[in-house]
Parts: structure tokens; C-alpha cells; sequence
């Protein structure tokens, strides 16, 4: 019997990749967000939001990751921004080899923002880097309000949290959602966090996430 | 279940280690930092069930979890974050920058 030290890095090919993707987002002074949450959230809705409430400001383009199905894309599509679709065939997350091809079929020279939405997951898309500036994790109120606590990764690792479907809590829903707890939870977590309590149906609270937007393209960082 | 992306990276891997040397290999040992959130026991099983009919099937993984470190941006102290209360052990603040995760390394091959 032998031991044999390797010390080899196991994601370097995912990690090369990632690289590639922030060159050619720096190279083409795009800003890139990863988008992460549970499946259902509000993540496809935020987005086509957004696209048409900043048509005038920003460019953007999407890169849509499900398990199979092109139904985001085209709701994507339908507000007239560019969109390509990733199919990950049973995969729960989105690799960057992928997000790389995916760029080379978007209009980039034409565009300012691209969000990633990564594969309706917690978990995995937390460990994997796509090259982009920033992630931003979305909860919406009906998970309930120990998801930060549960699942601390992409809490600790996120830009941004949206805090989605706040209607719900003033419709007199029977949710059972802390904002106080989760933004503890949050910010015990991730001191910097940028907390967004938005309603992605009403438009409530989407003023603030778009002044933010705004000012991270302009600067080109998060 | 990201496991399986890290269990065919980890294969492909550890068969070329075992190519050069030409001999069976029976076990490794793997550490990655707790942001990778891997479960041993997916990992074990996705590998299990992708060595299989591979000189890599029987293989026994042993998987090391690096502590996650925090550096104070009060007092520069670098901590172990412990995620149910993450503190500066030294000067108590809260306020705490999160440092890059251990990467996830192929430590040693057992052949």
C-alpha cells in the first residue's frame, strides 16, 4: 500500500472557465448577476419586470438555466430582450463551460447587464462561480422566514437579497413570515447584504432595487 | 445533488493519477471548503455508482471539510465563522468580511 500526494485542484476546469467569462464580461463592460433561489420565488418574473421597467436605461440580456423546457426564455423573449436558454438535462445547477457558450450566443455588444437565473436550487448553484460580479439570492415570503438560517451558504455568499411576494403579507395571506427575522438572520450572515423587500406583481419596493441596478452598471461592479 | 459533477471531475482525476502508475487505486482523500456544501454521502454514492466497471470501482473516499474563515473589519483578526453566531472572537464585532472558501482539492491517492 502507497499514499500518494496529489494536492490537485478537482472544479479547476469549472474555475478556468469562470475566468474566461469574467474577461470577456470585462472586455465587453457588461455587469454580470448570478440569480439563485428555490424553484417558484418570483426570480423569471423580477426579471421580465425589470427588463421592461429599464428598457430606457439598461440593455439586458438573460441566460435562462432549468432542468429542461424553454418556457423562461421565451417569457424573457416576449419583453423583447435577448435570451438563450440552458438546458442542464437533470443537472441542479448551472456549470460556467456552459454560461461561456451561452455568451457567445447573446448580442453582447449591445448589452450593459446580463443576469444569470440559475437552475430554482438553494443549494448547488451556491458552489459554482460563473464569472460573474455578484450573486443575488431571491426568497419569496411563502418559504417561510428560517431559510437563512437553514441554508446559509447562498445567504453568506450573496450581494443582494430580494425578499419577493410582500403582497402576500399585507393581502392578509395566512404566511407566517418574519421580514425582522430573515433580515437578522441575513445580516448576521453577511453584514453588507443589500436587503430588497419587493413585490415583483404589485411593483411594491422595486424603486430602490433599480436605483441599485442602475448605479452598479454605471460603475460596473457590485 | 452538485455531487455529481464533483464525483466524475474526481474521477477523471484519480484515473489519470492511477494511469501513470499503472496500479489499482483503493482510496482518496478529498477537502473542500463548507461553502461547496458537499455531502459525503452523495459524493461517496455518485462516485460509487460512476467507478463502477472504472480501476476505480471499490474506491473508498475520505472527505476533509475546511472551516469557513472570516476576516474582522473592525480589528483585522481572521476567525472560524460559525454560521449559528458568526462573532470576532477578539473584539466581539459582528462586522466580518467572509474570506474564499478552501478550494476543493484532490489530497492523496491510496493505491
Amino acid at each position: 500500500m502507497q499514499k500518494v500526494n496529489v494536492a490537485k485542484k478537482i472544479l479547476s476546469a469549472n474555475e478556468e472557465y469562470a475566468f474566461k467569462n469574467i474577461l470577456f464580461l470585462a472586455e465587453h463592460k457588461i455587469l454580470c448577476l448570478n440569480m439563485i433561489s428555490s424553484p417558484g420565488s418570483g426570480k423569471t418574473t423580477i426579471l421580465t419586470r425589470t427588463i421592461n421597467e429599464l428598457k430606457d436605461k439598461i440593455k439586458i440580456g438573460v441566460i435562462e438555466g432549468d432542468i429542461q423546457t424553454d418556457i423562461d426564455a421565451e417569457k424573457i423573449r416576449a419583453t423583447k430582450a435577448p435570451a438563450v436558454q440552458i438546458n442542464t438535462g437533470g443537472t441542479c445547477h448551472l456549470s460556467a463551460a456552459q454560461v461561456n457558450r451561452a455568451l457567445e450566443n447573446l448580442p453582447v455588444n449591445e448589452l450593459d447587464l446580463i443576469f444569470i437565473e440559475n437552475v430554482g436550487n438553494l443549494v448547488c448553484p451556491s458552489a459554482f462561480e460563473l464569472g460573474e460580479a455578484g450573486k443575488i439570492v431571491v426568497l419569496s415570503v411563502a418559504e417561510g422566514d428560517d431559510k437563512p438560517a437553514k441554508y446559509p451558504a447562498i445567504f453568506a455568499k450573496s450581494k443582494v437579497l430580494l425578499i419577493n411576494k410582500i403582497d402576500l403579507l399585507s393581502a392578509g395571506a395566512q404566511v407566517d413570515f418574519d421580514i425582522k427575522r430573515v433580515k437578522t438572520d441575513a445580516r448576521k450572515l453577511n453584514k453588507a447584504v443589500e436587503i430588497f423587500p419587493i413585490s415583483a406583481k404589485t411593483g411594491e419596493g422595486l424603486t430602490s432595487w433599480y436605483d441599485w441596478l442602475i448605479k452598479s452598471v454605471e460603475k460596473n461592479s457590485v | 445533488m452538485h455531487e455529481m459533477m464533483v464525483a466524475e471531475n474526481l474521477l477523471a482525476a484519480i484515473s489519470d493519477e492511477a494511469a501513470k502508475r499503472d496500479v489499482k487505486p483503493i482510496g482518496a482523500k478529498i477537502s473542500c471548503g463548507k461553502l461547496y456544501v458537499i455531502n459525503d454521502e452523495a459524493l461517496s454514492f455518485a462516485f460509487e455508482a460512476i467507478a463502477k466497471g472504472t480501476p476505480c470501482e471499490g474506491l473508498k473516499l475520505q472527505i476533509e471539510h475546511k472551516p469557513i474563515q472570516g476576516r474582522c473589519k473592525k480589528c483585522d483578526e481572521t476567525f472560524i465563522v460559525d454560521f449559528s453566531g458568526p462573532q470576532c472572537p477578539k473584539c466581539g464585532s459582528e462586522d466580518f468580511e467572509l474570506l474564499p472558501d478552501a478550494p476543493l482539492l484532490l489530497e492523496e491517492i491510496e493505491f
